[in-house]
């Protein structure tokens, strides 16, 4: 029997599906001294007990048996699940842009097995063509898949291969490039992009989805079509995250790369550009621009592409009493930047002052930024301020801690000069940083005040 | 089928045809927040405060394709709007937060419940979605779990079959569905309820509504259901020997399932003649030579219901379709006051969105409309009309009449299967028109939001302890103490058995008085007013007490009642407390009305008489009433 006969099962209810002959996929016929029940045996998940057998009812209910009851396993039955989707060739037109999907992991389209309930993924054109029909009016898809891992393992590796695998297909002269991605850190990988792709001719739209495309409900599918219709057609030609705008079904935003940040943990429309406004709304028929100052696509296949990046930095989340002691191991251990997100206007107590001086003393870079999101740093205000830039700490001005710190680990892997490296932090390259905080840059409207419920009773949010 | 002369009463008929008929009952149950998150239960009459819009997309079939129904559906698809409500949803109804932990509450009713109906409840229950596209929940599926399986009740002298009890979550309430926008109120999306599933046990419509009222009031008379209209709803499947299961939905009237299952089996039955007959006439339904013209300038400008139609803001066409060889087809009735048009008719509205009234024009029902019969002969002439033929007229926006023209033709193809497998929605006054079809098997699958929930022997032992004794036999036993049938039925939906049977059992003898007080007076005291009065009060049951311990008036319930509800004091009509003068006026009056009679039972009508008369003006005062009369009963004999 080999091991995925037992599939996620440990403990006792193992022991019973090895002594009774039970296993996964079959069809059986339970007898229990609570009487028979029939079904198919279903994997279990690897953080359940070990004590109880998953059946599949006909009715198609799931339940738990306790293994104990079991006295007898009768298999009436096999049938495995085929983790496929059959593949349907994607229409190709002359008169359509090419754009190329990049998959980096986690599914944006998949289709469910009724029988097991495996969400099967859907990638390839051909399963994406079956999954998002709709795609073959936007635009001619290919699709490559770089690497298979969750949102929250992207790391410097994956950003270096990502990158460069951009500069391949701007070189191959697609009109566009969408990469798949999970939400979770989709907007760290939008801001390094943005510092090792620079210059792109074609827009470069992430996409991700926040209810799972097994769903009737899902976001998924329009925010793909979005993402594609914007890497195909729009002038836009920048690194932008393509998502829900309202939580209504109505159009998406196209998000700056280095301005998005995710605001709430399962929202569709959780991503907001921060102090800004967002470049454009998209549906899949339609870019609309909202700003203006964008760059535009080209028609040549020029593109700059700098994949490096220093690991040894790290984000400082400031809390009141914070010990010297967190700095202290960060240079102990060889850290090499320090982004820190201050409070208010960019703040830290008094106690971290020697160990800041000493981390300065050693070349660590250290820049401030503020755990507030919205507004600049601003470190004359207050003695506490100046002083902190006498030891070395450097504003980051209005740039987000999440791109601070991507931009710092890139920056590090070009200079380690003190000067070189504070020049690069300060120019901003793709709106990191912004001369001017727009009056609607920051808009967290307040449910419960009448004005605001009067614009909730009239727009679809 | 002449509808006029059939006897839905009559089980023989019904029985020869094979029907069988199994119920599935969703009775909210009485928890104070909801399923998944923690919203208070309960309707809302304010306005919303806010709206979203989605949509329902199909998910990938077994096959990895859409069909085709479903690919077609989408296309002429809905916008969804869900009105929200700040007092009645959160994030989670609107799915844009995941669920949270299931409520415990909800649990250990369903529990009771389960056992109630003597099922096995589940060692781990798996919370399941189950795909709803129509957009009734925001998720596009309900979460659902298995409590219990394989239960029974007591019917006659068999064993209907609980076959599971579930505990899942209630869908949106429909505000309105026209053309191509459905709305829904969220206030109800999430309210626990349980779901009883019988097997298809049932032999007659009579049974139907039979069981389905035992296991309504088996768990009403529980208290651990919520009340009142809306709380509860039944699907109902019927089949006939040689039909399909059809699923008639949403049914609140209880009462109405005996028409409902009655005409179904006969629209079953309807339907397998005109199976016989087309497949005999049509061997090849794809052969069939419709033929279709467009007559939008022939009906523009026209004085008549479709012309009126055609100056509607956005362009319509006016398509006229022909069914050769079909006009029997299209009459032939299958429902009271419905035929297979009629039947046409709820597909397109469903499938094409064309919902205005009515949505097809048949040719063989031109009688019924107001379009003059030279428009109908262009019809007859452009499409060549032979007799036996008929013409159907739709008019709508241009995709919505070509979905409809290939709906048209599918469903008539149908007629080759005879029964389709269907759900279906219930009109009301016994009839069914067509909801959707059914996709095959219910799509379920794992919830991967919510881990399995344990349920322990001991957890299932400590619910066993609080269930109480089941309705069915509660009822014989009341049978045994001299109950009418009449007061059993009353006493099984009454809030106030609980009181009954306290008093039943404190008073001996007088089950039949407690009941009576239990069940017609509270209905006449409740619609006279007495609102506030709750099962479980102790001043009522108290006041139920003294009226049957002392043989009072029943009338004299609601003065008690008066008296309690405004304490000591309450101002009675003579605005005071009883006194000695106003007693006496009364004994003396009474001595001589009920003089020279002493026997025991004339002393107690005196003394009731006597109760009966200062009671309604001092209500307050029964202590000092009772005892006055019982002092001068005792000096009289
Ligand atoms: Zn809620």
């Amino acid at each position: 029997m080999n091991s995925d006969a037992l599939k996620g099962y440990k403990g006792r209810a193992k022991e019973v599906l090895q002594s009774l002959g039970g296993r996964v996929w079959a069809n059986v016929v339970l007898k229990t001294d609570a009487g028979e029940f029939e079904g198919v045996i279903l994997p279990r998940s690897e953080t359940a007990d070990g004590d109880h057998i998953v059946l599949k009812l006909k009715s198609g209910y799931n339940i738990g048996i306790r293994a104990d009851r079991i006295q007898e396993i009768k298999e009436t039955g096999y049938k495995e699940a085929v983790y496929k989707i059959p593949e349907k060739e994607f229409p190709v037109s002359p008169n359509k842009p090419s754009v190329t999907l990049l998959g980096t992991g986690g599914t944006i389209a998949s289709r469910l097995d009724y029988r097991t309930g495996a969400v099967i993924p859907a990638f390839t054109p051909g399963e994406l063509y079956g999954a998002v029909p709709e795609l073959a009016d936007i635009c001619n898809l290919e699709t490559l898949k770089l690497f298979g891992v969750f949102s929250e393992n992207m790391g410097p590796e994956q950003y270096k291969a990502l990158a460069v695998e951009i500069g391949r297909q701007i070189e191959k002269g697609v009109h566009g490039i969408v990469i798949g991605h999970g939400t979770d850190t989709m907007h760290h990988t939008s801001a390094i992009l943005s510092f090792m792709v620079q210059n792109s001719p074609v827009p470069i739209v992430m996409v991700g989805s926040q209810r799972s495309s097994d769903r009737p409900s899902s976001d998924a599918a329009f925010n793909l079509r979005c993402a594609t219709f914007t890497a195909g057609h729009s002038d836009i030609a920048e690194i932008m995250v393509c998502m829900f705008g309202p939580t209504s079904d109505e159009y998406n935003l196209l998000h700056r790369g280095t301005r998005v940040r995710k605001m709430h943990s399962s929202y569709r429309s959780t991503f907001r550009t921060i102090g800004d406004i967002p470049i454009a709304a998209v549906t899949p028929e339609l870019v609309t621009p909202i700003k203006t100052d964008y760059k535009r696509r080209r028609q040549d296949r020029q593109v700059d592409i700098k994949p490096v990046f220093e690991e040894m930095v790290s984000i400082v989340y400031y809390y009141p009493n914070m010990r010297p002691d967190i700095i202290e191991s960060l240079i102990d251990n060889g850290y090499k930047g320090i982004v820190i997100a201050g409070t208010g206007l960019g703040h830290v107590n008094k106690p971290l002052y020697p160990a800041l001086k000493r981390a300065h003393e050693k070349g660590i870079a250290i820049y401030m930024t503020v755990q507030t999101l919205w507004g600049y740093v601003q470190m004359y205000v207050y003695d506490t301020g100046r002083d902190m830039m006498e030891l070395g700490v450097i504003p980051a001005e209005n740039m987000l801690p999440e791109v601070a710190y991507v931009k710092l680990g890139w920056v590090l892997a070009q200079t380690t000069d003190p000067k070189k490296v504070r020049e690069m932090m300060l120019s901003p390259i793709a709106g990191e940083i912004t001369e001017r905080e727009p009056f609607d840059g920051y808009l967290i409207l307040q449910g419960g005040l009448p004005e605001v419920e009067r614009f909730l009773g009239q727009y679809h949010r | 089928m002449d509808f006029g002369k059939v006897d839905i009463n009559d089980p023989a008929l019904f029985e020869s045809l094979g029907f069988k008929c199994g119920l599935e009952i969703h009775q909210q149950v009485a928890t104070e927040k909801k399923l998944f998150c923690h919203c208070p239960v309960g309707l809302t009459k304010r306005r919303h405060d806010a709206e979203i819009l989605r949509h329902m997309r199909p998910t990938l079939s077994e096959l990895g394709e859409y069909d085709g129904t479903a690919l077609m559906e989408f296309k002429t698809k809905k916008e969804v709007i869900y009105r929200l409500y700040r007092d009645r949803t959160c994030t989670y109804e609107m799915d844009d937060t995941p669920p949270f932990l299931v409520n415990q509450q909800a649990v250990d009713y369903a529990i009771q419940i389960a056992l109630l109906f003597n099922c096995k409840i589940v060692d781990e229950i798996h919370v399941i979605r189950k795909q709803y596209l129509d957009g009734s929940i925001p998720t596009g599926f309900q979460r659902t779990m298995i409590i219990g399986v394989d239960g029974w009740v007591p019917y006659k002298a068999r064993k209907i079959t609980i076959t599971q009890v579930n505990l899942e979550e209630e869908a949106c309430r429909e505000i309105s569905d026209i053309g191509h926008v459905i709305t829904f109120a969220t206030d109800r999306l999430s309210t626990p309820l349980v779901e009883i599933i019988t097997g298809s046990d049932m032999r007659n419509p009579i049974e139907a509504e039979e069981v389905c009222r035992l296991l309504g009031n088996s768990m009403k008379i529980t208290g651990l259901v919520r009340r009142g209209i809306g709380t509860v709803r039944q699907d109902v499947n019927v089949s006939i020997t040689g039909g399909k299961r059809v699923e008639i939905k949403g049914v609140y009237k209880v009462g109405n399932i005996r028409a409902l299952t009655a005409y179904e089996a006969l629209r079953q039955k309807g339907l397998l003649e005109l199976q016989e007959k087309f497949n005999r006439q049509f061997p090849v339904p794809a052969s069939i030579s419709y033929k279709e013209d467009n007559l939008t300038a022939i009906f523009s400008g026209a004085g008549n219901t479709i012309g009126r139609r055609l100056e509607s803001d956005q362009p319509l066409k006016v398509v006229a379709l022909l069914l050769p060889g079909l006009a029997e087809y299209i009459t032939t009735p299958l429902q009271p006051n419905w035929n297979f048009g009629s039947e046409l008719m709820g597909r397109i509205r469903v499938i094409a969105c064309i919902d205005s009234k009515p949505n097809l024009f048949f040719y063989s029902r031109r009688r019924q409309y107001d379009i003059p019969d030279r428009k109908w002969q262009e019809c007859q002439t452009s499409l060549g009309w032979r007799e036996k033929d008929d013409i159907v007229l739709i008019c709508g926006p241009s995709a919505d009449v070509a979905t409809a023209i290939n709906e048209i033709k599918i469903r008539i193809a149908e007629l080759a299967q005879g029964v389709i497998h269907e759900t279906r929605q219930d009109m009301k006054d016994g009839t069914t028109d067509f909801e959707r079809i059914l996709p095959g098997p219910d799509r379920m699958y794992p919830d991967t939001d919510h881990p399995p929930v344990r349920i322990t022997e001991e957890r299932v032992t400590a619910n066993r302890g609080k269930v109480g004794e089941p309705l069915w036999e509660k009822q014989a036993r009341w049978a045994k103490m001299g109950l009418h049938q009449e007061q059993i039925n009353a006493l099984s939906l009454s809030p106030f058995v609980g009181a009954f049977e306290q008093l039943a059992a404190e008073i001996p003898g007088k089950a039949r008085r407690a009941a009576h007080l239990c069940t017609a007076l509270m209905v006449a005291l409740h619609r006279q007013g007495f609102v506030s009065r709750r099962p479980g009060n102790s001043e009522i049951l108290n006041i139920f007490r003294t009226t049957l311990e002392n043989d009072l008036p029943y009338r004299q319930v609601k003065n008690l009642l008066l008296a309690e509800d405004s304490g000591e004091k309450q101002v009675s009509a003579d605005n005071g407390k009883l006194t000695s003068d106003a007693f006496e006026k009364v004994w003396r009056y009474a001595e001589k009305a009920f003089s020279g009679r002493t026997t025991e039972n004339h002393r107690n009508k005196l003394r009731r008489f006597v109760v009966g008369q200062l009671l309604g003006r001092f209500p307050a005062d029964l202590r000092e009433i009772l005892s006055r009369v019982d002092s001068q009963l005792s000096k009289a004999k």
